[in-house]
């Protein structure tokens, strides 16, 4: 089983309010000297065998086509992430 | 004269929008998400509510439903639809309407009788308004601030398809102050305002706001017009 990890950003332009509302939020907690915060999204998709670039390929289409709106917001990473075995026995 | 109405898994205002669509003297048709089929309705709307929970993006699963592959390929051929708030999210979603609705500025949820300005009354959704007219509905929204690069609100605004504008201060940030927005034909409208809630007396605006609460029929009796006419 490998997983493909999709990171979608709203565009630099786009105000993130969720992201300005944490940043109000850190140094009311004492976490000084953060000057802005935006705020993302990371998609993990599990896929069924191999990844392939043909898989590949269509995990980008569909992070360009429904995982992202392109008119706000941009995909910033699409990148294979090996999963770990589960540990036999407990 | 049959107009429907669509039910989305998280839709609120259908019930409203049927209701508005009998008040201004049309059949109200009840259309289902999960079937793709639109009985052979004489227009839509896509009502307001939270379809999907507004899971991934408002609007961006609802895009993706069995009943949204007719509505689009009608749509694209002239049909009247007709988009209130997650129904407009839906229409952007769905690329009949430019631009996407995001978060509002202020990050508050707005819910307020809202004054706007008919830019267009050459829409087969606003005929029955004059343009230049004001009027007052319901607003409420979580995400209603239209956004859209330059190129495509000056386009927009050239080819005066900005159909409502908020007056005032401006409600959730939305650029321009632009409240809703038509295709290029002016059979597909959307807005985030709720002109369905507005329609009945005793039940839209509070008339101390200066208006008699039924400044939303316009939408309703605009369609029945042209499909008259048609």
């Amino acid at each position: 089983m490998a997983r493909v990890v999709v990171d979608v950003m709203l565009k630099p332009e786009i105000l993130d309010p969720q992201g300005q509302a944490v940043a109000g939020a850190l140094p009311r907690l004492g976490f000084t000297g953060i000057a802005s915060v935006r705020q993302g999204k990371r998609f993990e998709l599990e896929v069924d065998g191999e990844v392939t670039d043909e898989v590949l390929a269509r995990v980008r289409e569909a992070a360009a086509t429904v995982l992202s709106n392109p008119v706000i917001e941009d995909v910033v990473d699409v990148r294979v992430e090996t999963v770990e075995t589960a540990a036999a026995g407990a | 004269m049959r107009v429907g109405v669509v039910t989305f898994p998280g839709s609120l205002d259908d019930r409203d929008a049927a209701r508005a669509v009998r008040i201004a003297g049309a059949e109200a048709v009840q259309l289902w998400h999960a079937d793709a089929d639109l009985h052979k309705v004489d227009a839509v709307v896509l009502p307001g509510g939270f379809s999907y929970g507004d899971y991934l993006r408002a609007g961006a699963i609802a895009r993706f439903a069995p009943v949204m592959g007719p509505l689009v390929d009608a749509a694209r051929g002239g049909l009247p639809v007709l988009g209130i708030c997650n129904g407009f999210q839906v229409l952007c979603e769905s690329h009949l309407l430019p631009g996407a609705l995001v978060r509002n500025d202020h990050r508050k949820f707005v819910c307020r009788d809202q004054a706007l300005l008919i830019e267009s009354a050459s829409t087969v959704w606003t005929s029955s308004y004059s343009a230049g007219q004001e009027i007052v509905v319901p607003l409420k929204n979580g995400e209603g601030g239209y956004v859209a690069d330059e190129r495509t609100l000056d386009e927009l605004e050239a080819e005066g398809r900005v159909v409502v504008r908020y007056l005032g201060a401006n409600p959730n940030g939305s650029y321009r102050a632009i409240a809703g927005i038509s295709n290029a034909a002016g059979n597909v409208v959307g807005l985030m305002p709720h002109p369905e809630h507005a329609t009945e007396r005793g039940f839209g605006p509070d008339p101390r706001s200066g208006t008699d609460g039924l400044d939303g029929l316009g939408f309703f009796t605009s369609v029945l017009d042209a499909m008259v006419a048609a």
